[in-house]
């Protein structure tokens, strides 16, 4: 979670206006990881726009994220190239591996958090995911639990 | 531009390129070859480099569009050599430095200069033998690979930036005349021509104008502005500030995808080092000019690429697409008038102004001048980025360049033009690569990404693959686009489940039609043409699906498995 004085700080970095309310919430969950409820209620009261339309904002947009994530985040790469490449082998595999149930998409120890990716445009490496801000091209099972290692 | 007179090139820019040293090491690094460990292969060599007391300047450049050989190295001599190395890993880097430094060729891929200096060099053949890499025509990609994308003077060098004087030495409308003349048409799918959009900017009433970059480059399998971006771009702060000249704005934007971080990191840099030349900023050349650009990233939307959506997104709204007219032309950003242009529109723009009206239109199909980045992806031999003019038949890209789908496979189909295009069946590939023809066929041309499949893929299962896609991704405002393709991928979750009746192909088609129909947006549009072309072309295989419950590449488990059970 952010201070106000730090929200304040962002609203006054970007400017007091709608354009600038994006930016804002992509700063707020660089910091914080996600988008704290209390902090888009107090960007909501000092931006001045409705919070059910910066819930809206949040929602609509795949970066955004309302819940915390695990440690390390994990991309797997729904493209063509991928799809055609058999991700979908790879996205039940760990998702098996680090045993996620239903909807869930993070691990219970916080962790890993798992996330479907649209293309990262590394298309000649499929099938390709991501940890955090490593990409791992040509993708198999044993590649993912020799990489899976690294992280926990 | 040719590879000889790339090497002239290179030889005049020399002093700038070798910055004192003997030797010039260049190591391709970009979001593609980063996957398969360019940093590390970089780093290493810096470490030899120092640890051999070679004379080198090493250097950071951008992917030369060959992904399948990453990583990339190439040493050239002054007044030398030039050696390619590739398939690098950083163990190897050692070896590649101790056969080039005791005159050797080995490990050479290919030269791009010959000198006779190296032992075997003969053996070797020229960077230009690779089919790959040879029968490109490379113009905006021409220097990517070559320069440090980073370092403004080495774009300088190359005569980078000329096109903007030479642009501001004229009136605005003869810049857009030039660019009328050249037949340029937008290189992000819809083709319109560009000079024609840039009057209707420059035309509307408003002093306060705006131009948009549009680098929300979603469609999976297209990664040309990517490549461009990371590897040149000032090429586009180039073209973009000619832009701006032209239609007569102050301000700029390029709005980028959220996936590709690199990118907009790479593009801010630029226009950083750009402000600091005196390209952007106040009075640029001494003119009455002035322009500045903003970067802008994406909180991810695959709809941001519309244009209307991406203008809300940009005004911090719900990337929602509005019915046109008015046209963005008229009515855009902040309600001001809009020029919204690709990224590879804009690269083509400052290559028009830095060569000339005559080079540019001296390759291209009869509406359609000059040349346009394909991403090759899927069952390829040879994946990558490859330029070439339009007009180049699919055969030419996907068998010569690409190298055809791995042995022992059969060409099945190329889908083009993402999400929104068609697969293309082996029949139509000697069809040549251009706007209306690919139209004619069912599909479009769209950003340029062709996704190769083979006999090992199912045309049904890319088919539902794609429908998932845009479905997941419709922004929900218009009824039919978010209604009816949930209703078309319920029937094909149908199919591929063994399920299906052969009714539901006919309901799919209708449905299909309707939504191609209805929709608002382009996305809505453009969605079922995956379905509409497949069901055209590989009808049989939908068929086998619903009426044999059979799937010829095995890849509908669920269909596979029902049809062995036994029958109750």
């Amino acid at each position: 979670m952010l201070t106000k004085e730090e929200i304040e700080g962002l609203i006054e970095k970007y400017g007091n206006k709608r354009s600038s309310l994006i930016r804002i919430m992509q700063e707020i969950q660089k910091k914080a990881g996600y988008l704290p409820k209390e902090d888009l209620a107090v960007l909501s009261q000092q931006i001045n726009i409705p919070l059910s339309k910066i819930y809206g904002i949040a929602t609509f947009y795949h970066q955004f994220r309302l819940k915390p994530f695990g440690k390390h985040v994990i991309q797997v790469c729904h493209g063509t190239a991928c799809h055609v490449k058999g991700n979908d082998v790879l996205w039940d595999f760990l998702r098996e591996k680090l045993k996620l149930r239903g909807s869930e998409d993070t691990t219970d120890d916080l962790l890993f958090t798992v996330q479907k990716a649209r293309c990262f445009g590394a298309c000649s490496m499929a099938p390709v995911i991501k940890i955090d801000n490593e990409i791992y091209g040509n993708m198999t099972k044993e590649k993912i639990e020799e990489i899976l290692k690294k992280y926990s | 531009m040719s590879e000889e007179k790339l090497i002239q090139e290179f030889q005049k820019a020399e002093d700038v390129l070798f910055n004192g040293h003997q030797y010039r090491i260049t190591v391709g690094v970009s979001t593609c070859s980063l996957a398969k460990g360019a940093d590390k292969v970089l780093e290493k060599t810096k470490e030899e480099i120092v640890k051999r007391g070679i004379d080198a300047n090493v250097v950071r450049v951008g992917c030369n569009g060959m992904c399948y050989s990453e990583v990339n190295l190439e040493i050239i001599k002054r007044d030398g050599s030039w050696a390619v190395y590739s398939y690098l890993t950083p163990d190897k880097v050692p070896n590649v430095l101790d056969a080039f430094f005791s005159g050797s060729s080995e490990y050479v891929f290919a030269f791009r200069r010959k000198m006779g200096t190296l032992k075997g060099e003969e053996q070797v053949p020229y960077l230009t033998e690779i089919p790959f890499y040879g029968k490109q025509t490379r113009r905006i990609l021409e220097l990517v690979g070559i320069i440090d994308p980073l370092n403004i003077s080495e774009y300088e060098a190359f005569g980078g930036y000329d096109g903007l004087k030479s642009a501001l030495s004229k009136t605005p409308d003869e810049v857009i005349d030039i660019v009328k003349k050249s037949m340029l048409r937008g290189r992000g799918g819809a083709g319109f021509s560009t000079g024609l959009k840039w009057t209707f900017v420059k035309n509307a009433s408003g002093n306060e104008k705006y131009v948009i970059c549009n680098a929300d480059e979603g469609d999976p399998g297209a990664f040309m502005n990517r490549l461009t971006a990371e590897g040149n771009p000032h090429s586009i702060v180039e073209g973009h500030a000619i832009a701006g000249y032209a239609v007569g704005a102050s301000k700029g934007y390029i709005f980028v995808r959220a996936e590709k971080p690199l990118m907009a990191e790479m593009l801010s840099k630029a226009i950083e080092q750009a402000r600091s030349k005196g390209y952007l900023g106040k009075n640029i050349f001494g003119t009455s000019f002035s322009y500045d650009i903003e970067v802008i990233l994406s909180a991810g939307a695959f709809v941001c690429g519309e244009e209307t959506a991406l203008i809300a997104a940009i005004e911090g709204n719900r990337a929602m697409p509005r019915p046109r007219p008015p046209y963005p032309a008229t009515k855009g950003l902040f309600g001001k008038p809009t020029l919204v242009n690709n990224v590879e529109t804009l690269a083509h723009v400052s290559y028009l102004f830095r060569k000339g009206l005559e080079n540019f239109i001296s390759v291209g199909s009869e509406k359609s001048k000059g040349t346009k980045v394909f991403c090759l992806a899927g069952n390829v031999q040879c994946p990558g980025a490859a330029e070439v003019p339009l007009g180049t038949s699919l055969r030419t890209l996907i068998f010569d360049i690409g190298g055809g789908v791995p042995k022992g496979r059969r060409f099945k189909a190329v889908q083009t033009g993402g999400p929104s295009g068609g697969c293309i069946p082996e029949a139509y590939l000697d069809y040549a690569l251009d706007y209306e023809t690919l139209a004619s066929i069912g599909s479009i041309m769209g950003s340029g990404g062709l996704v190769v499949l083979d006999n090992t893929s199912c045309i049904v299962d890319v088919a539902r693959y794609f429908l998932t896609f845009t479905s997941a991704e419709s922004c929900g405002q218009c009824v039919p686009c978010r209604i009816g393709l949930q209703k078309m991928l319920e029937i094909m979750d149908k199919i591929v489940q063994g399920d299906g009746t052969e009714n539901d192909l006919f309901l799919l088609e209708s449905w299909a039609r309707k939504v191609a129909d209805s929709s608002l947006c382009a996305l809505g549009q453009t969605a079922p043409n995956p379905i509409l072309t497949t069901l055209k072309y590989f009808r049989e295989e939908y068929e086998e699906h619903v009426r044999d419950k059979k799937c010829r590449a095995n890849k509908c488990l669920k269909l596979v498995l029902k049809a062995r059970l036994p029958k109750k």
